[in-house]
């Protein structure tokens, strides 16, 4: 234990996910000794990031202004939206450069047992998006787990529409590993999910 | 290196730290297991896949200081893939895997996993309807953890039923001479569907009217909550839509 405010650093350091106690310690001690580290310009980051930082009123990704930058992008194609779990999985997606169309933030996936429903997550919103006919397709990316499979499967029944092309994401075998250490799902996945090889 | 295996059921899983998952199961013989496994949420994971939810493993433990670590898995029931299919099935299993956790804190025997992984395999076949292969299971799980309640006869003097008079807290249906004033009454076909789910008799559970399911279902989760203290945040989430 430390005396008064270095506790109170490691504290509320030690609160951010994935920081321990020793790494709370560590970075407090970062700061305390290094003078090169401008401490006034993390405060006023952590200060701006809550006064400025607000989601898209349209796909839910975080913004600092009412939408975000792809949604204000005439660029995007705007017959495509591609369903996510979590804002930072459009950043995922963004650094693939693969894909070109707008996204849905759900802000989240299915669970039951974490009392995570249906009306927890930003379906209504995404069928909102659809009422125009403007989208000709929507990709699920949720994650590949039970949960966002669930997510998935209950998104597939309820965009249901005349003209709408509801895919979800490929799943298998990850680029550079050997096939015999791959489990009997993801191979299952990846039999189920085969393509044909042009000649 | 202090290690141990066991076939166990995932029943529910938390993240931890960057990529590795807190994961807890019911084990065969070693009750309810609470392990690390990690790197699992990385995509080039060798045995994530076999540690989601309602998978039923053979895996070995290292023994840690808090928490022990996965060291393998290898499936041998993958539920996962048909449950997640049908929405009303999903919730029906959450809600069973939510259940067991709770009912397997102090005390989780061998009779709670086979019931588990029978209930889950159930589910995933699609041999019932969700909902009352959920009831059931709930009725059963109490049963072992002894709270098994009393359909037929008076759950106080044992007089022989049939009884509509249903009381949580007295452990089941009672006859009129020691029903409290205002105890709910239950209609004759739903005490007989609730007798059916906890017998396993299928074929009539499966023949009851819808009003008589509903009912039972009110009474389950009545029952479960008062047993388990409180209740099952699954539940509030259970679509019994039929499939």
């Amino acid at each position: 234990m430390y005396e008064g405010i270095v506790q109170e650093l490691i504290d509320e350091l030690g609160r951010l996910p994935g920081i321990g106690p020793k790494s709370a310690q560590r970075i407090a001690f970062h700061i305390l000794q290094t003078q090169s580290f401008d401490t006034t310009r993390l405060a006023q980051i952590l200060m701006d990031v809550r006064e400025k930082v607000r989601f898209c009123s349209i796909c839910g990704n975080v913004s600092e202004q009412d939408t975000c930058t792809i949604c204000r992008d005439p660029r995007r194609n705007q017959a495509i939206i591609c369903v996510v779990e979590e804002a930072k999985d459009v950043a995922a997606i963004e650094r693939t450069r693969e894909f070109r169309g707008l996204y849905h933030v759900l802000g989240g996936a299915l669970s039951p047992i974490d009392g995570i429903g249906p009306n927890e997550l930003r379906f209504t919103q995404l069928v909102q998006r659809l009422a125009d006919a403007a989208v000709t397709e929507v990709i699920i990316a949720t994650d590949p787990n039970l949960e966002g499979e669930a997510t998935a499967t209950y998104l597939s029944r309820l965009l249901v529409q005349p003209g709408l092309r509801v895919t979800r994401l490929a799943s298998g075998l990850p680029v550079g590993g050997d096939l015999e250490y791959a489990d009997e799902v993801t191979l299952g996945r990846a039999f189920e999910g085969r393509r044909v090889v042009e000649a | 290196m202090p290690t141990y295996r066991d076939e166990a059921v995932v029943l529910r899983t938390h993240k931890l730290g960057e990529a590795d998952r807190i994961v807890t199961m019911l084990s065969r013989q070693h009750g309810k297991i609470r392990a690390v496994a990690k790197g699992v949420r990385r995509t080039g994971s060798r045995f994530g896949a076999r540690l989601e939810p309602f998978m039923v493993v053979d895996a070995q433990f290292y023994i840690g200081r808090s928490l022990d670590i996965v060291q393998q898995a290898e499936s041998l029931g993958s539920y996962g893939a048909d449950i997640v299919a049908d929405y009303p099935s999903f919730t029906a299993a959450n809600a069973m895997v939510e259940a067991a956790d709770r009912l397997s804190d102090h005390d989780a025997g061998l009779q709670h996993y086979l019931l588990l992984v029978g209930a889950l395999r159930s589910l995933a076949k699609g041999e019932h309807s969700p909902g009352l292969t959920l009831d059931s299971y709930l009725l059963r799980a109490l049963s072992i953890a002894g709270w098994a309640p009393s359909f037929i006869d008076c759950a106080v003097t044992g007089a022989p039923g049939p009884h509509t008079a249903f009381v949580v807290q007295l452990g089941g249906v009672v006859a009129d001479g020691v029903a409290p004033h205002g105890a709910p009454r239950l209609d004759p076909g739903t005490v007989r569907l609730l007798a059916s789910l906890l017998a396993g008799e299928w074929e009539f559970a499966e023949s009851a009217d819808d009003r008589s399911k509903a009912q039972a279902s009110g009474v389950v989760a009545a029952y479960t909550q008062f047993h388990l203290e409180r209740g099952l945040r699954s539940l509030e989430h259970q679509d019994r839509t039929i499939a």
